[in-house]
């Protein structure tokens, strides 16, 4: 285990209803009801609150530094704050920050909010301005990216294919017990697999929605977190790896380390997992469409390959199956991409409070990871536990 | 007593009107490549990166994308701090001390001549239905915050022209900063008011620059490095977000942010206690009114403090003499540093045992950072 200058657990989660528009309400309005009710499941008021840590992407909404605003959301005025962004995991990042400033000391009680209001931008205009304006600009497609399901057809063929389109419909199902969850759809798996193209094989019904919603989690220290609730979930350990150079025109079947698979192996390594299939309860993994999700799931438990199909046709990845992903219904049912990373966090905590609701996985969650994902080939990784670590 | 981590290294280009031939990326390079071999370190030593730059600034989606090779990011960790660059210290504090990292490295970028107006960009940082129609931006807030301030405490316009002639004064011993020609306070009033009640000179110049630094853990700075400057002090906080809900005369913000650094690191009168200070004052009034809520002197008193100053303040010329935004207040940091290692060359001044280090980001300084420095 790594060192760590105190325990850090979630104490109190809160998210909005998520949806494609919210033209109802500002930004400021939206963060603020995953505030509250944050808030109230930690059974806390804004004044007990003594730091905040806030994300998003600018350049969806196109509000420069948003914080200044939201402080009348999330009660910023005279707390101590930080703003840090990493693109799409931003959410995730956000629980890497608070973990760290929570366990250094600086403070013992952190609201952390993640956003984002895709009504009042353009997603996939805000994610092409991303890539090098001279080099790459005018090749990116947002995330539309393509290349995953052409290297899984390769590998897999049919198969391939019939896995994707299961996997979206387990997150369909799952999502339709979320009273959260933004797509609950109508669809077949013959719906997905006809549904039109965006590029290649990757079609429409393969792809995560642009969503308007916010979620705020609240941690405390240990001592702190105990007195808050009696259910604290800990956050055990994280990893960040980044990589620039996705683009690989040579090849498209290299045997390159992904950043997913680098992330798992520090984080299972760390924490003495052998068998991560055994030893992971449950993943809440951020997953924008279900060709990525059925690729990672063999990088992130570290599988041989094509066992990771396996755990999507015999129904191990659903939510009564032996390892629950994204009982949810995952990133590709919704996406306010500020938000999303935060979300896995605070999805993963309600399950191991058995608090979910109609998606409660019906076994024992005692250790579960959230991911997030985004930039051009980024991994956020956290560990989390039911058990209070014992370094 | 709160646990300390330690600067080892640091490096700033030369701050430029524009450095056209140069993308951010080079920029960035150059002040890395300076501070990690300076440190005594490789990159594999660095356990954790933190970088700070501004998405709109940059027209770029997750601008730290842009330099994630340059900093040495690949399949490692790093993550932005969308603020000021003193926050990153306190950011980079957090991953030291809570034991995910033994040796950050932190880096700030930004390329002010990119943009047509550094206002297009600030103005989208207001309420887009109620502020923004009204022409708000940062300029904008800091002239309001300019006028309350003089009228409140009868604060004149010389008073506040002075702040930009004693920056140019010590700018010209400063090779990094981009003003460093003299100014008379007749000169100053006699230049364009661009928003009353700023003149051109009292407005930071539009600029481009990077700076990094390395921060390890008490234990490793101990080992690698000679001088290490401590950090035993952070405080940070926010102001509101409507003008017309701060007593815009003063900032709350800071005297709290203050109050917090102070406390961590121990000390009970700062204007006894601080040896220098370098404060962020992009915008004239600003040197005086920030000095005032770091507990310097009474609110309202700078302008006589200033007459015959105990406590060094800017001996770099500060913001007003060239540092973009996003930057600024790690180039006070570094400049602490400098000052604290005695090596802050034609600059230096004698006896530096602590100092303190003020960063400011949004409207009028709505979110003020304060980090405590120590030999």
């Amino acid at each position: 285990m790594r060192k760590k200058n105190r325990e850090v657990a979630v104490v109190g989660v809160g998210q909005t209803k998520h949806t494609s528009k919210r033209d109802d309400i500002n930004q400021v309005e939206l963060i603020a009801e995953a505030v509250q009710k944050a808030l109230d499941h930690a059974g806390l008021t804004i004044d007990d609150i003594d730091a905040t840590v806030h994300g998003n992407m600018e350049l969806f909404e196109g509000i420069h530094q948003p914080d200044m605003w939201h402080t009348l959301a999330f009660g910023g005025y005279l707390k101590s704050g930080i703003r840090i962004t990493t693109g799409g995991t931003t959410g995730a990042t956000l629980a890497c920050a608070v973990d760290n400033i929570v366990a250094s000391g600086l403070h013992d009680i952190v609201l952390v909010i993640g956003f984002e209001k895709q009504d009042e931008g353009h997603t996939t205009t805000g994610i092409t301005a991303m890539a090098d304006p001279l080099w790459g600009r005018s090749l990116q497609t947002g995330a539309i990216t393509g290349s995953t399901a052409q290297i899984m057809i390769e590998k897999f063929g049919e198969r391939a294919i019939k896995a994707a389109a299961k996997y979206r419909i387990i997150m369909n199902e799952n999502a339709k017990l979320n009273p959260n969850a933004h797509l609950k759809l109508d669809i077949t798996e013959d719906n997905v697999m006809n549904s039109f193209p965006l590029a290649g094989e990757l079609r429409y019904l393969h792809m995560c929605p642009q969503s308007c919603g916010a979620c705020a989690i609240i941690v405390a220290a240990e001592g702190v977190a105990e007195k808050i609730t009696d259910k604290p979930v800990w956050i055990v350990d994280h990893e960040t790896v980044h990589r620039e150079e996705t683009f690989n025109l040579f090849k498209t079947t290299g045997d390159v380390v992904t950043t997913h698979e680098m992330a798992a192996r520090r984080i299972y390594k760390r924490n003495g997992i052998k068998k991560p299939l055994d030893e992971i309860d449950l993943f809440e993994m951020y997953d924008p469409s279900a060709w990525w999700a059925v690729d990672w799931l063999q990088k992130f438990f570290l599988l041989p390959e094509g066992k990771n199909l396996e755990l999507v046709e015999n129904g191990d990845i659903c939510r009564d199956g032996k390892i629950p992903v994204n009982p949810s219904g995952g990133v590709v049912s919704t996406n306010p991409i500020g938000a999303s990373g935060l979300l896995r966090v605070a999805e993963a905590t309600l399950q191991m409070r058995k608090e979910a609701g109609p998606h409660q996985v019906p076994k024992e969650v005692k250790r579960a990871l959230a991911s997030g994902f985004g930039g051009t080939y980024w991994t956020v990784l956290l560990l989390l536990s039911k058990d209070k670590p014992q370094r | 007593m709160a646990k300390k981590i330690g600067i080892c290294a640091v490096a700033q280009t030369r701050f430029e009107r524009a450095k056209d031939k140069k993308r951010v990326q080079e920029m960035v390079w150059e002040v890395v490549k300076k501070v990690v071999p300076e440190s005594g370190l490789s990159f594999d030593d660095v356990g954790a990166i933190v970088t700070v730059s501004d998405d709109i600034l940059d027209a770029r989606t997750i601008s730290d994308s842009a330099i994630g090779d340059v900093v040495g990011a690949h399949m490692r960790s790093e993550e932005k701090v969308a603020q000021d660059g003193a926050q990153a210290i306190y950011y980079a504090y957090a991953t030291i001390v809570s034991g995910q990292a033994d040796v950050v490295l932190v880096t700030a970028h930004a390329k002010e001549s990119q943009v047509k107006s550094r206002n297009l960009v600030t103005t989208a940082a207001f309420d887009p239905i109620f502020e923004r129609l009204m022409g708000m931006d940062y300029l904008a807030a800091a002239a309001l915050q300019a006028r309350a301030y003089m009228e409140k405490f009868n604060v004149s316009p010389n008073a506040i022209a002075k702040a930009v002639v004693r920056s140019r004064k010590n700018a010209a011993k400063n090779p990094y900063a981009l003003l460093r020609t003299p100014i008379t306070v007749k000169e100053v009033l006699a230049s364009p008011l661009i928003a009353d009640p700023l003149h051109k000179p009292e407005i930071y110049p539009t600029c481009d620059g990077a700076v990094a630094l390395v921060a390890a853990s008490e234990d490793v700075a101990k080992k690698i490095c000679k001088k290490p400057v401590w950090v035993t002090g952070i405080g940070n906080c926010y102001d509101a977000f409507y003008l017309g809900d701060r007593e815009l005369w003063r900032s709350k913000s800071l005297e709290v942010a203050a109050k917090r650094a102070y406390k961590m690191a121990g000390i009970k009168s700062a204007s006894k206690a601080i040896d220098l200070i370098e404060l962020s004052d992009p915008y004239a009034h600003q040197q005086l009114m920030w000095l005032e809520n770091l507990g310097m002197c009474k609110l309202g008193k700078a302008k006589d403090w200033f007459e015959s100053p105990k406590i060094s303040v800017n001996p770099s010329g500060g913001v007003l003499a060239g540092n973009p935004m996003m930057v600024a207040g790690m180039v006070r940091v570094i400049e602490c540093v400098l000052q604290l290692r005695q090596e802050a060359e034609k600059r230096q001044v004698k006896g530096v045992k602590k100092a303190i280090a003020q960063g400011a980001t949004g409207p009028a300084g709505q979110h003020q950072a304060v980090i405590v420095l120590e030999a």
